[in-house]
C-alpha cells in the first residue's frame, strides 16, 4: 500500500512543479514526473509478490508471472510521453528564441 | 572525418571509431529477435539511432550529415510508417486487419513468429529516424517547423 | 465483407498522412490532392456506415482476428456512425478549404500531414472499442492538434500552443489514471468486457474515483468551464481551418463523445454524474457567452462561444432523458457545422483584409458577399433564429428542461441563447454592415474557400430537415438510442461478436 501512497506522492510532486514554477524548462520536467508517477502506478498494479519476469522461454512454464499487460502498455506510455516532451521542449526553445525568457510571468501576449 | 578542429578530442574519437560499428550492430541485433527476446522494434531503433547521435557528438554535426542528412532520415521515417500501416492492411486481404497471415513457424527461432519480425523492422526504421531528427531539430533548431510524432 | 470497413476510417488518413510527408514535399499540389481524395472517401464511407448500420446493426471487428476480451476490437454502434458523420464531413469541407487558404504559409506538406494525423486520430477515439486504444488515438490527435497551434511560429501562437500542450498533457495523465484504476479493478481493458465487470461487482469508490478522474481529463478536453482556459488562446491561434476543426470537431470527439462513451456505456450513467454533468453544461453555457460579450477579436469571441455551446450539448446529455439527450446529440452536429463555417468566415476576413478585428472592419458586405452572406447564415443559426438548424436543436434542449422540472436550467438556456444573439448583432453590425473602414481594394476570397463555405451553409439550412422521419430513422435516433441504452452497450457488442 506504501508503495501506491509514493506514487501519489511523486504525482502531486510533479503537479506541484507544473502549477509553481515560473520556468518553462521546470514546467517541463514536472510534466515529465507526472507521466513517470502514472507510469510508475500502472507497472504496479500488475506486480505481484515474488512474481516471476513474464518472458517466456523454452525451458520455464507459465507460472507466477506479474501481469505482463501493464507493462506493453506503459512502453506504449512512455514513447507517447517521448513524443509530447519532445514537441514541448521545441516549442519551448522557440518561445525563448521570441521573448528572449524561460519566464512565464514575462510570457503574456495573450490576454482576455 | 578526422578535423581535429571539430568535435571532441582524439580520445573520444577513437574510442568512438572504435565501438560505434558495435553499437549499431546491437541495435540491429535487438529489432531482429525482438520476437524472442525482450527488445524489439522501438528498443533497437533508439540504440541505432544512438550510434548515428554518437559520431555526431564525437566528430560535430558535418560528419554525421555526411552518413546521414535530414532529407534521409525524414525519408526513412515516413517509409517506415508506410511500411508498417502497409503490412497490417494487407492482412485484411486475408480476413482482418494486423492479421498474422504467415506460418508461425517453430517458437524461439529467428524465423519464427509471422509477421511480427516485420513489423519491428518498420518501427525500427521509425523509431530510429525519428529519435535521430528529434535530436538534431533540438540542436540545430534550424528548419522552421517542427512535426515529430511517434 | 462489410466489416472490413471499419479499419478503413484509421488506415485511409494515417496512410495519406505518410504519403504525404514522404513524396509530398517533392511534388507541387500532391498534399492537396491527396488529403482532399482522403477525407473525401473518409465523409463517403462515413456516410454509406448511415445505411451500413440501418441494415445490420452494431458492428464489431476484431483487429487481427483476436476476440474482443484478448484482442482489440473495433465497434460501430449508432453513436459511433453519428459522430464518423459528424466528423468526416467537416473535415472534407476543411481539407478543401485550406487548398486555397494555406497558400501564403511556406510547408504546406507538415500542414496536410498533422491535419490527416489528427482526422485519423479522432475517428480511431470514436471507433475504438478498447479504452488504451482509444487513449493512444485520443495522444496521437493531442499531440499533432499541439502541433498545429503552433503551425505560425509567431509569439502568440507558441504561447498558446505551450499552454494548451501543457494543459493537454495532464488532462491526458488524469485519463490514463482512470484507466489505470479501472484496469486494476475489472483486470480488463475491452470497455464491453469492462462493463459486464463492472456489473457483476457493483458500485465501489474506485470506480467513483476513476470518474472524477475521467470527468476532469475529458472535461479538459472538452473545456467544461472551470478547465476552458486554454482554448480562447489555442482555437484563435492556428491557422483558420485548423480553428475550425478544432473548435469544431475535436473538443468533441475527444471531449464530448469520450465522456458520453465512458460515463453512460461503461460505467453506467448514475444521477450523481448526471448533476454534475449538468452543472458543468449550465455554468459553461452562461460563462462562455458572458466572456465573449466583451471580445473584439472576431476567432477569440467564436472561441468563447464554443465553450457556451459546448455547455448547450453537455446540459442536453446530462438531463440523461430522451429528449434531453437527443437534443444534445444534435445541437452537437449542428455546433460542428455552424462553428466551423464561423471559422472558416473569419477566416476568409483575415485573408482578405489581413485583420481579426471587429472595430478594423465594416462595410465587408458589399465586397465580400459570399462570405458576409455565409457568415449570416451561420450567425442566425448559433443565435437560434427559427428557420436554421441551431433553433431546433436549443429549443429540444429548452423542451427536454422544462420537461424534467429543471426550470433554472431552461431560464439559463434562454439567457444563453439571447446573448449569444446580441454578440452575434455586434458581429453583424461591426464586421459585415456598415462603413468600410479598412482597405479599399477588398477582394472576395478564391473558389475553393467559398465553394466550401457555401456548402457549410448550405448543410446549415438544411439540417433542420433530419428531424423528419424519414431521416430521423436513420441519423439521430440510432446514435440517442446508443446513448440510452447505457450499459445496454455491452450486450449488443457481445452480441454482435
Amino acid at each position: 500500500m506504501s508503495v501506491y501512497f509514493l506514487c501519489l506522492v511523486l504525482f502531486c510532486i510533479g503537479l506541484y512543479c507544473i502549477l509553481r514554477k515560473r520556468n518553462l524548462i521546470k514546467i517541463i520536467i514536472g510534466i515529465a514526473i507526472v507521466e513517470y508517477a502514472v507510469n510508475l502506478f500502472f507497472i504496479l498494479v500488475g506486480y505481484r509478490m515474488n512474481g516471476r519476469v513474464p518472458i517466456y522461454s523454452p525451458d520455464q512454464t507459465i507460472r507466477d508471472m506479474v501481469d505482463p499487460l501493464p507493462q506493453a502498455l506503459v512502453l506504449t506510455s512512455i514513447v507517447i510521453g517521448l513524443a509530447v516532451t519532445a514537441l514541448i521542449a521545441a516549442i519551448a526553445m522557440r518561445v525563448y528564441e521570441k521573448y528572449g525568457t524561460f519566464d512565464i510571468t514575462k510570457i503574456k501576449k495573450l490576454k482576455g | 572525418m578526422d578535423d581535429p578542429k571539430k568535435g571532441m578530442t582524439l580520445i573520444v574519437k577513437t574510442i568512438t571509431r572504435l565501438t560505434v560499428g558495435l553499437i549499431l550492430l546491437f541495435g540491429i541485433y535487438i529489432v531482429s529477435h525482438g520476437h524472442v527476446s525482450p527488445g524489439g522494434g522501438f528498443a533497437g531503433g533508439v540504440i541505432i539511432s544512438l550510434s548515428f547521435i554518437h559520431i555526431m557528438l564525437a566528430f560535430g554535426e558535418e560528419a554525421a550529415f555526411k552518413k546521414v542528412n535530414q532529407g534521409i532520415a525524414s525519408l526513412f521515417e515516413s517509409f517506415g510508417a508506410i511500411l508498417f500501416i502497409t503490412i497490417a492492411a494487407i492482412g485484411m486481404g486475408s480476413g482482418y486487419f494486423f492479421l498474422n497471415f504467415l506460418r508461425k513457424g517453430e517458437p524461439f527461432k529467428l524465423f519464427s513468429s509471422g509477421l511480427i519480425p516485420l513489423y519491428n523492422i518498420a518501427i525500427s526504421f521509425k523509431v530510429a529516424s525519428g529519435l535521430f531528427m528529434i535530436v538534431i531539430l533540438l540542436m540545430l533548431l534550424k528548419i522552421p517547423k517542427k512535426g515529430e510524432k511517434q | 465483407m462489410t466489416q472490413n470497413l471499419l479499419p478503413l476510417f484509421i488506415i485511409i488518413p494515417l496512410a495519406a498522412a505518410f504519403l504525404n510527408s514522404l513524396i509530398g514535399k517533392r511534388i507541387k499540389g500532391f498534399p492537396d490532392v491527396v488529403s482532399a481524395v482522403a477525407t473525401f472517401a473518409l465523409a463517403f464511407i462515413s456516410v454509406y456506415s448511415v445505411f451500413l448500420l440501418k441494415e445490420s446493426g452494431t458492428l464489431v471487428y476484431k483487429v487481427g482476428g483476436w476476440a474482443p476480451p484478448i484482442g482489440i476490437s473495433m465497434v460501430m454502434d449508432g453513436l459511433t456512425v453519428f459522430m464518423l458523420v459528424t466528423l468526416n464531413l467537416i473535415a472534407f469541407l476543411i481539407s478543401m478549404y485550406s487548398v486555397n487558404y494555406m497558400e501564403k504559409y511556406t510547408d504546406k506538406w507538415i500542414f496536410y500531414s498533422l491535419f490527416l494525423l489528427v482526422i485519423g486520430g479522432m475517428n480511431g477515439v470514436v471507433i475504438s472499442g478498447d479504452m488504451f486504444n482509444m487513449y493512444v488515438f485520443l495522444e496521437i490527435a493531442a499531440i499533432a492538434s499541439y502541433a498545429l497551434v503552433a503551425f505560425g511560429t509567431e509569439q502568440e501562437e507558441l504561447e498558446a500552443a505551450f499552454k494548451y500542450a501543457v494543459m493537454g498533457t495532464v488532462a491526458s495523465s488524469f485519463i490514463l489514471l482512470g484507466i489505470v484504476f479501472l484496469y486494476s479493478f475489472t483486470s480488463t481493458l475491452n470497455m464491453a468486457d469492462m462493463a459486464m465487470q463492472l456489473t457483476g461487482k457493483g458500485a465501489s469508490g474506485i470506480v467513483r474515483l476513476a470518474g472524477v478522474f475521467f470527468l476532469m481529463g475529458f472535461g479538459l478536453k472538452s473545456a467544461l468551464v472551470p478547465f476552458h482556459a486554454w482554448l480562447p488562446d489555442a482555437h484563435p491561434s492556428a491557422p483558420a481551418p485548423i480553428s475550425a476543426m478544432l473548435s469544431g470537431i475535436l473538443i468533441k470527439s475527444l471531449g464530448v463523445y469520450a465522456i458520453i462513451r465512458i460515463f453512460f456505456s461503461v460505467l453506467g450513467a448514475s444521477a450523481g454524474i448526471l448533476n454534475m454533468l449538468m452543472i458543468l453544461g449550465g455554468l459553461s453555457m452562461i460563462m462562455g457567452v458572458c466572456l465573449a460579450l466583451g471580445q473584439w477579436d472576431f476567432k477569440r469571441l467564436l472561441a468563447y462561444h464554443s465553450i457556451s455551446q459546448i455547455g448547450y450539448v453537455v446540459l442536453g446529455i446530462g438531463l440523461g432523458t430522451p429528449l434531453g439527450i437527443l437534443g444534445g446529440l444534435f445541437h452537437l452536429f449542428n455546433h460542428s457545422l455552424f462553428k466551423s463555417l464561423l471559422f472558416l468566415n473569419s477566416g476568409a476576413v483575415e485573408y482578405a483584409t489581413g485583420t481579426r478585428d471587429l472595430r478594423k472592419m465594416g462595410g465587408l458586405k458589399g465586397k465580400m458577399p459570399v462570405t458576409a452572406n455565409t457568415s449570416l447564415v451561420a450567425s442566425m443559426s448559433i443565435a437560434g433564429i427559427p428557420p436554421f438548424n441551431g433553433f431546433w436543436s436549443k429549443l429540444i434542449i429548452i423542451v427536454a428542461c422544462i420537461q424534467s422540472y429543471h426550470f433554472i436550467y431552461a431560464a439559463l438556456a434562454v439567457i444563453g441563447s439571447i446573448l449569444t444573439l446580441s454578440s452575434f448583432m455586434k458581429v453583424q453590425r461591426y464586421g459585415f454592415f456598415g462603413e468600410s473602414k479598412g482597405k479599399a481594394n477588398v477582394k472576395e476570397v478564391p473558389f475553393f474557400m467559398k465553394l466550401s463555405m457555401i456548402l457549410l451553409a448550405l448543410v446549415c439550412l438544411s439540417a433542420g430537415l433530419l428531424l423528419l422521419p424519414l431521416f430521423y430513422d436513420y441519423f439521430l435516433k440510432p446514435a440517442s438510442d446508443a446513448v440510452l441504452a447505457g450499459r445496454g452497450y455491452l450486450v449488443d457488442v457481445l452480441g454482435a461478436i
